[in-house]
């Protein structure tokens, strides 16, 4: 066994202040005695598990869900706490919280970053008041405002804010209004996530658009937010390294970059997902099974055929506008990417959605990838579904 | 089994409209003449296909014999020979009656008669069976069975006053059904020592066995080692076994003679040799005559049958040879379409019948299948005097040389309640119907008799019927002839491109309107491609139809759920099934129900 090998570690929260109209993530409000109890049960479950990661380092702790803002300081506090005995915590790991304007204070802020988190990611969504209303979200623009310097003067200096496009309601001005206040922020966020909204099946928005009740942007628009994402944001300095991620140099989200190279994670929390040693597995998300025996919940085991790691190194090694490298696919999986698909890279490039580069992050390298156009980005889940393999 | 006494021999039937009860009634006949335990019963002895009894439905004829002990102290043979519940069938259905000495007549105490069971009840008299009703379902709370007996008096003519009441379902009154059986049944008649002469009302091909003929004797004997010959076909074999049926099997036995109802096996190789309707006889001492009534059977529908995968034609042939073994009025014959490849054109007997047959080759066969828009045979009159039977639409002569076109006109009889005439004669007129006349059925329901073109009413008429009767309108056609009409070929353009297999043949009238229906029907079908595709209908080179799939420019799924990397992959999954079940004409992908959308074109419901 290799010593030294990394690991991600991401801890599910599924608790929120109340639950968004566009959310199908597993969270849900819940009493301070649940969230107290599913703390603990979690922090065990931490503890537990840290036994099969010997000899890995842990570059990055992603505390997702939810919104793992709203449990009390003290249980995030000891959550870490236990992560920082129990694991190899690299020293320049990335320490990541996700919270929600509304939820957070000064004085909370100061004791997470004095607990060693190091980058925070806020879901601001959109500037407008309305919008953010329509949504079901709990904050108003200035509660961000409030939230993000609050933040900056706990000393966090990677700070991410999350926006979202095609949102009900909502016009190309406003949403440019959007990006043109969070680039106005002082300094502005180091990491920028834009997505367009899906309405995901059973959502209260997917109800209301089946009943017609939804005024969604029209394709044109939707068109025109998205192209202006890119551009506003790459004029502002901003790099895009993945289909919806924007980032200053040097500020790339490590975590998610992991995800989608294929690094190693472990997920810790209901209805967490892994990956280790090319097995994928998660805990079910059952909430009073895990509160029992928070080790003894873990289900959907699948052992990855090289087959399948070949297609997953394609579908998400493309999210990147960096690609996938020809010679790492070689080394993985002992076969040419061209042998593999051939047809497929020569069909998609032929029709302007993959081009081959070399190097990665605008330096020439000499290393050979393949990557998606502008328009393979565009049409990204089209190029990709041509990489499963059955 | 040797001395069988014809006098002990009861042939029936039992006919009724469809969900009245027939099965359920040959179910506890078979049940109470004590042939089977309860126990041994499935739920429907007489269904034996799965498919059937999905649908709830009896599509080939079959047969079962069973042991009565009357009250009167005597043994009784019963030999029930059921028919098919659908008018596609209805040729199998008059040579079942054929093979009959009388007929059960079972009318739903709730419903009364309805246009089928006049169409079997008239049809079972044209065969001059003797004809005894029974009431079924009393025990519902809706059950009128007076009026249903006076319903019958009137409208069919036969006396119904002593009819069993009954509930198939719960086995009440059967026993009176069985006495009936013996009494209002005649014994068949015919000579055990004349040459023979045997009707043939089914076969089924066995791999074991070859195909074995289910016949009734009507004239002679039959025994192994008789060298037989079918009158129509010509084919001669000799006889290898002969028996009975019991419930679900072959029980064999010395011979079969006049009056007795059986089967023949005689190592035939093709069903096509022993054609429904045609008359066994001893080929070394035939009878004079065959028995009347044989027919060849014609197919009514035609469409074109496709494997999605290409490579998958030489299965597709080898099914539909197998279904043809035990189908003779399956027929098919190779044919290629610029769009899907290879194929075949398959004649049906009429849209249930092509619906089976397509749901057999894709269970039983495991076949995944482009289907192409069914459509009925026209007659082509050229200008050179010569007459085309037009089964697929692409081979249209140039219209140049055409001088007419005539299309099959079916007779219709429509039973429905009296506050739904006006919405079912709307329906008939807007199917091109020409209405022949009305009669009342005891004041609250009416009988109204159309001629309709066959091509208006084999894809969704009965649906139509159904919903704008809410359930009520039950509906029976014959086939009455042809009648020159005016009529076009609508082609459709994807990409500039025509297709063949999605060209259809429609009454120049509605052409604009089935054009502009199907060219939004298949935008809606067609996923946008990286490029902008036109679609469009044209009739004889002119476009009258437009319709444009915009390019796809956006196709990005934003977030990445966290790690769940297996939700993502099951997204892409989803999105490549897609593709698989596309077929690629020029550049473009059709998905391959697009083909069917003909189909679904009427939104006046």
């Amino acid at each position: 066994m290799t010593e030294n090998r990394e690991l991600e570690l991401y801890l599910h929260i599924p608790f929120c202040v109340r639950k968004c109209l566009y959310c199908d993530f597993l969270s849900a409000p819940a009493s301070p005695e649940v969230r107290r109890r599913y703390m603990d049960a979690l922090i065990r479950e931490t503890a537990q598990r840290a036994e099969d990661c010997r000899g890995r380092r842990v570059t990055s702790v992603f505390l997702g869900g939810g919104t793992p803002s709203v449990v009390d300081t003290d249980g995030l506090e000891k959550l870490l706490e236990t992560i920082g005995e129990r694991y190899a915590l690299s020293p320049d790991a990335e320490l990541t919280v996700e919270v929600n304007p509304g939820t957070v204070d000064g004085a909370k802020l100061a004791r997470l970053r004095r607990a060693g988190v190091n980058r925070l990611s806020i879901g601001l969504q959109s500037a407008d008041d309305r919008t953010l209303a329509a949504l079901g979200r709990i904050h108003t623009w200035q509660q961000f405002l409030d939230a993000y310097y609050e933040a900056r003067q706990a000393g966090f200096t990677n700070i991410n804010v999350d926006v979202m496009s095609a949102l009900p309601g909502q016009s190309l001005s406003e949403y440019l209004d959007t990006l043109h206040r969070v680039l106005a922020l002082k300094p502005a966020p180091e990491h920028i996530s834009a997505y367009s909204l899906i309405l995901e099946e059973g959502t209260p928005l997917w109800q209301m658009a089946q009943e017609g009740k939804l005024k969604l942007p029209n394709e044109d628009t939707d068109r025109l937010m998205y192209r202006e994402t890119k551009r506003l944001l790459q004029s502002a300095g901003y790099t895009r390294y993945e289909i919806s991620n924007y980032a200053k140099e040097g500020y790339a989200c490590r975590h998610n970059c992991g995800y989608w190279t294929r690094r190693d994670y472990l997920g810790l929390g209901i209805g967490a997902a892994s990956l280790l040693d090319n097995v994928r597995f998660r805990n079910g998300s059952d909430l009073e099974r895990y509160l029992e025996n928070p080790s003894g919940c873990r289900e959907e085991v699948q052992v990855l055929s090289p087959q399948e790691q070949m297609e997953e190194f394609m579908f998400l090694g493309l999210r990147m506008t960096e690609g996938v490298s020809e010679a790492e696919f070689v080394r993985l999986f002992g076969r040419g990417l061209e042998e593999v698909y051939g047809k497929v890279i020569e069909k998609n490039i032929r029709e302007g959605l993959l081009q081959r580069i070399t190097g990665r992050d605008g330096r020439e390298d000499g290393e050979e990838r393949l990557a998606l156009t502008e328009l393979g980005m565009d049409l990204s889940n089209h190029v990709m579904a041509q990489f499963l393999l059955s | 089994m040797a001395d069988v006494d014809q006098s002990k021999i009861r042939n029936f039937c039992i006919v009724a409209h469809i969900d009245h009860g027939k099965s359920t009634l040959a179910d506890r006949i078979i049940e109470q003449t004590g042939l089977l335990t309860s126990r041994e019963m499935q739920a429907q002895v007489l269904d034996n296909m799965e498919l059937e009894r999905e649908r709830g439905i009896t599509i080939k004829a079959q047969a079962v014999r069973t042991v009565y002990k009357a009250k009167n102290g005597e043994e009784y043979i019963f030999n029930l020979i059921d028919t098919p519940g659908h008018v596609d069938f209805n040729y199998e259905v008059s040579r079942s009656l054929a093979a009959c000495d009388g007929a059960i007549l079972v009318v739903d105490a709730a419903q009364g008669i309805e246009a089928q069971t006049l169409a079997n009840v008239y049809l079972a008299l044209d065969h001059d069976l003797d004809v005894f009703p029974v009431i079924n379902k009393i025990d519902l709370p809706s059950a009128d069975p007076q009026r249903v007996i006076e319903e019958i008096e009137d409208v069919i003519g036969i006396e119904a006053q002593d009819a069993p009441l009954i509930s198939a379902k719960n086995g009440i009154g059967i026993e009176e059904v069985l006495e009936q059986i013996v009494t209002k049944i005649p014994a068949p008649k015919g000579n055990p020592r004349n040459p023979l002469q045997a009707l043939i009302f089914d076969c089924i091909y066995d791999s074991y066995k070859g195909v074995i003929i289910f016949c009734r004797v009507m004239e002679g004997t039959v025994r192994k080692g008789t060298v037989i010959r079918m009158m129509a076909t010509g084919a001669r074999e000799e006889v290898v076994e002969v028996g009975y049926f019991g419930a679900g099997q072959f029980i064999p036995c010395d011979e079969l003679s006049a009056g007795m109802v059986g089967y023949i096996t005689a190592s035939i190789k093709n069903v096509k040799d022993t054609a429904v309707g045609d008359t066994v006889t001893d080929a070394e001492n035939p009878c004079a005559e065959p028995l009347p009534g044989y027919k060849k059977v014609l197919s009514m529908v035609y469409c074109g049958m496709y494997p999605a995968d290409g490579a998958k034609y030489p299965d597709l042939r080898d099914a539909l040879e197998k279904l043809q073994l035990n189908d003779a009025s399956l027929n098919y014959e190779p044919e290629t379409s610029v769009a899907l490849g290879f194929g075949f054109r398959c004649g049906f007997l009429g849209l249930l019948h092509l619906e089976i047959i397509q749901e057999r080759l894709e269970r039983e066969y495991n076949l995944d299948l482009v289907t192409t828009a069914p459509g009925v045979v026209y007659k082509v009159y050229k200008t050179d005097g010569t007459v085309v039977e037009l089964t697929n639409p692409s081979n249209l002569p140039d219209p140049s040389t055409i001088e007419r076109m005539e299309e099959p006109i079916v007779s219709a009889e429509i039973m429905v309640t009296s506050e739904y005439i006006g919405s079912i004669m709307e329906l008939c007129q807007e199917r091109r119907g020409r209405y022949l006349g009305m009669e009342y059925i005891e004041g609250t329901r009416a009988l109204l008799r159309y001629e309709l073109p066959l091509n208006e009413i084999i894809y969704d008429f009965f649906d139509a019927l159904k919903s704008r009767s809410r359930g009520y309108a039950s509906f029976d056609y014959d086939i009455k002839g042809y009648e020159e009409a005016k009529l076009v070929k609508l082609d459709i353009l994807i990409n500039r491109e025509e297709v063949d297999a999605l060209s259809f043949i429609v009454h120049a009238d509605s052409a604009y309107e089935r054009g502009r229906k199907m060219c939004e029907k298949l935008k809606d079908e067609i996923p946008r491609h990286l490029f902008e595709i036109p679609i469009q209908a044209a009739v004889g080179g002119k476009i009258i139809a437009r319709e444009t799939v915009k390019a796809m420019r956006k196709d990005v799924l934003a977030k990445c759920y966290g790690g769940d990397i297996t939700r993502k992959k099951k997204l892409l999954e989803k999105q490549k099934e897609g593709k698989k079940r596309m077929r690629q004409i020029g550049s473009v992908e059709i998905p391959q129900k697009a083909f069917m959308s003909v189909l679904k074109l009427d939104d006046r419901k």
